[in-house]
C-alpha cells in the first residue's frame, strides 16, 4: 500500500536467546494512529525502537513514508520525532534550554529554535516553569517537555512509546488533549500502551502484540467482535462455588469460561442469542444450586480480547507471567553496551 | 560533503555547549574537580619534594620538573570522565533521542571531547597558577610555555576519544568510572610523571620508556623548562593521531551500533 506511513514486514530482534521481536508485520496508514497494545515484555518498545532507526533488527525489512529505516536512516530521522518511556530531556538544562537545544538539532536556526520553544511552553503548560532546571520538574511536566521536543519541527511521523505511563489522570488527560490534537492537524502516530482504555480512546487501530508477535490486529470494535457477539459476566455470591460454576456453565456447549482478576467473576461468550444464553446460565447455575450475586449481558470489551488472545489480563502491575516492560528495556539498554 | 561538514561542525558546537552548561550547572562537581588537581600540586610539590629532588639533574628543582607532569596526570585522570559524562547521557536516555534526530552521528562524540578539552585547558590553567604561587616558572619564553600546554591539551584530547569508546561499551556509568581508572592509573605512574624513569627498576624503565605519557611529560617539561623537545614531540604526534585515526572512527561506528 503506497498511503502508509509506516510499513514493516517479518521484524525479527533477538537479545542474546530473548526473541524478542519474532516477525513483526505492521502498518500504519498516513494520518491515522495505530495503537500497539500489548502486555509488559510483548516487544513493544524493541517495535519502536527498529521504526525509530535506534535499533537494526536481525532481520525483516520496515520503512517510513517509503524510506527504508536501515539504507535512509538519515531521511527517516528528519520525517519522525520520538517520545520515549523514560523522559529523555536534559535534566541539567531548563525547559527552554532543553526545547531551544533540541530545536537547533532539529536543524532550526537559532530565531525559530527560540520562537518555536517558547510557542510549545506555552501550548504545554510549561512557561511558568520555563527557567527553571528541568530536574525540578514533576512527572507529569516532564513528560510534557518530552513530548514538546518532538514537536519542534512538527514531524509527520511521531512515536510515543507509553506516553502517559505512570501519570496522574490529570496529566495523562493533557497528554491525550494533545495527541488528539497532534491527530487533527494530519500527523501519523503511531503509539504504544499497555492501557486498553487509552487504545480505545486514541486509535483507529490497534495491532496487539504479545510475545514478539502479532497476534491479532484492527479497530477496537472489529477486535471485540472478534471475541464474540456478547459476554456475559456472572458474579458469584461465593467464591468457592467458582469451581461448580465452571463446570455447570461449560455444559452450556460455549466454551469454557474465562476467569477474570476476580474470583467470584466469570465472562462467558454468548456468540449467537445474547438473551437466550444469559437465560440458559441463568438456569443452570439455579438448577447446581448456586448463588449468585449479579449475572449481566454485556458487549466485550478490550479486556476480554486481551483476555482470550493473551491468556492473561492486561491491566495492572505484575501482569502476566514475563519480566515485565522495564526489565525489557532494562535488558535493552544493557543491550546497548555490549 | 562541505555542508555536511558544516553541519557536524554546527551540531557538535551545540552539544559542546550543552556539556559545558552542564559543568556549570554542577557547583560540586566543579570545586572538586578544581580542588584535587590543586591538591595534587601541593601534596607532590611538598611531600615527594624533599625526597625525589635528590635525584634530579642538578640544577632543576623539583617543583619545576613536576608540575609539566601533574599537568598531564590531571589531564589523564580528567579524559576519564568523557566516559562518564556519555555513561550518563545513554542511561538517562537522552542519547536515544539524539540518535532518532536528523543530527550527525559524531556530533554527540564530538561535543563531549570538545566540552572536556575545554575544561581540562580551564583545569591546566588553574594549576598553572597555583603552581606559579608556589614557585614554578616557564623558563623558555611564552611561546614554549602555549606549546607546552597545548601538547598536553592535546594528548588529553586524544584520550578523551579512547574514554568515550569505553563510555560507549561500558554498562552503566560506575562500570565506566572503574574501567577508566584501571586503565589509567598504571598508564599515569610507570612514566616520568613524578620521577625521572631511571630510577625505576629496569623492566619498568623500559614500559615507561615507550609509554605515551612519559614522551608527552618529556615534551612538556622540555618545553618548559629546557631540553631536547624534538625527540619526544614526534612521538607523542605519533601517538595522539594514532589514537584519533583508530578512537574516532570505532567510536562513531559504535555510536550507530547502539542497541
Amino acid at each position: 500500500m503506497a498511503d502508509n506511513a509506516v510499513e514493516a514486514e517479518g521484524i525479527v530482534k533477538r537479545f542474546g536467546s530473548t526473541v524478542a521481536l519474532d516477525g513483526v508485520d505492521l502498518g500504519v496508514e498516513e494520518g491515522t494512529v495505530l495503537g500497539l497494545l500489548g502486555p509488559n515484555g510483548a516487544g513493544k518498545t524493541t517495535m519502536v525502537r527498529v521504526l525509530a532507526t535506534l535499533l537494526r533488527p536481525d532481520s525483516g525489512t520496515a520503512s517510513v513514508f517509503g524510506r527504508d529505516v536501515i539504507s535512509r536512516a538519515t531521511e527517516v530521522r528528519g520525517l519522525i520525532a520520538l517520545t520515549g518511556q523514560f523522559a529523555a530531556i536534559d535534566e541539567l538544562l531548563t525547559g527552554r534550554e532543553n526545547l531551544r537545544m533540541f530545536g537547533q538539532l532539529f536543524r532550526l536556526d537559532r530565531r525559530e529554535a527560540s520562537r518555536r520553544a517558547d510557542e510549545l511552553l506555552e501550548r504545554f503548560d510549561l512557561a511558568d516553569a520555563a527557567d527553571r532546571q528541568a530536574r525540578t520538574y514533576s512527572g507529569g511536566m516532564r513528560r510534557r517537555l518530552d513530548l514538546a521536543s518532538s514537536l519542534l519541527t512538527k514531524p509527520p511521523m511521531l512515536f510515543l512509546d507509553e506516553p502517559t505511563t505512570g501519570l496522574d489522570p490529570r496529566s495523562r488527560n493533557q497528554i491525550w488533549e494533545v495527541i488528539r490534537e497532534l491527530v487533527r492537524e494530519g500527523t501519523t502516530l503511531l503509539l504504544t500502551t499497555q492501557y486498553l482504555e487509552e487504545a480505545d480512546q486514541l486509535t483507529d487501530r490497534i495491532a496487539v502484540i504479545d510475545h514478539g508477535q502479532v497476534i491479532a490486529q484492527g479497530t477496537g470494535d472489529e477486535l471485540k467482535d472478534s471475541v464474540g457477539g456478547q459476554m456475559i459476566s456472572v458474579r458469584l455470591a461465593n467464591p468457592w462455588d467458582r469451581e461448580r460454576a465452571i463446570e455447570s456453565l461449560t455444559r452450556l456447549g460455549c466454551g469454557t469460561p474465562e476467569p477474570s482478576e476476580l474470583v467470584r467473576e466469570l465472562t462467558l461468550s454468548a456468540p449467537e442469542d445474547g438473551i437466550a444464553m444469559i437465560e440458559a446460565a441463568a438456569h443452570a447455575l439455579r438448577e447446581s444450586g448456586i448463588a449468585v450475586s449479579d449475572i449481566a449481558l454485556r458487549r466485550p470489551t478490550l479486556d476480554d480480547v486481551f483476555l482470550t488472545l493473551t491468556g492473561a489480563p492486561a491491566t495492572g502491575d505484575g501482569a502476566g507471567p514475563d519480566t515485565g516492560e522495564f526489565a525489557e528495556a532494562e535488558s535493552e539498554a544493557a543491550g546497548a553496551r555490549r | 560533503m562541505i555542508a555536511q561538514l558544516g553541519w557536524t561542525l554546527r551540531d557538535g558546537y551545540i552539544v559542546a555547549g550543552r556539556n559545558m552548561r552542564h559543568f556549570i550547572r554542577q557547583p560540586q562537581l566543579l570545586l572538586f574537580s578544581t580542588v584535587q588537581p590543586i591538591m595534587f600540586v601541593l601534596l607532590f610539590s611538598y611531600v615527594f619534594g624533599g625526597a625525589i629532588g635528590g635525584s634530579l639533574p642538578a640544577g632543576v628543582s623539583y617543583k619545576d620538573f613536576l608540575l609539566p607532569g601533574i599537568l598531564i596526570q590531571s589531564t589523564a585522570f580528567r579524559a576519564t570522565q568523557t566516559a562518564i559524562g556519555l555513561s550518563e547521557d545513554m542511561k538517562r536516555g537522552v542519547i536515544d533521542r539524539f540518535r532518532s534526530m536528523p543530527m550527525a552521528r559524531s556530533a554527540v562524540l564530538a561535543g563531549r571531547t570538545l566540552a572536556d578539552l575545554v575544561r581540562t585547558i580551564i583545569v591546566i590553567g588553574i594549576m598553572l597558577a597555583v603552581g606559579y604561587a608556589i614557585g614554578f616558572r616557564f623558563e623558555q619564553g611564552p611561546l614554549s610555555a602555549i606549546a607546552s600546554i597545548l601538547v598536553v591539551a592535546a594528548f588529553g584530547f586524544a584520550l578523551s576519544w579512547i574514554f568515550a569508546y569505553v563510555g560507549l561499551i561500558a554498562k552503566g556509568p560506575e562500570a565506566a568510572q572503574s574501567a577508566g581508572f584501571v586503565a589509567i592509573f598504571p598508564l599515569v605512574f610507570a612514566s616520568s610523571i613524578f620521577v625521572p624513569v631511571d630510577t625505576m627498576p629496569s623492566w619498568l624503565q623500559s614500559i615507561a620508556d615507550v609509554s605515551p605519557v612519559t614522551a608527552t611529560a618529556d615534551t612538556a617539561r622540555a618545553l618548559a623548562i629546557g631540553g631536547d623537545v624534538w625527540s619526544s614531540l614526534w612521538q607523542v604526534l605519533v601517538w595522539v593521531i594514532g589514537i584519533l585515526i583508530v578512537f574516532v572512527p570505532l567510536c562513531v561506528r559504535k555510536y550507530r551500533r547502539l542497541q
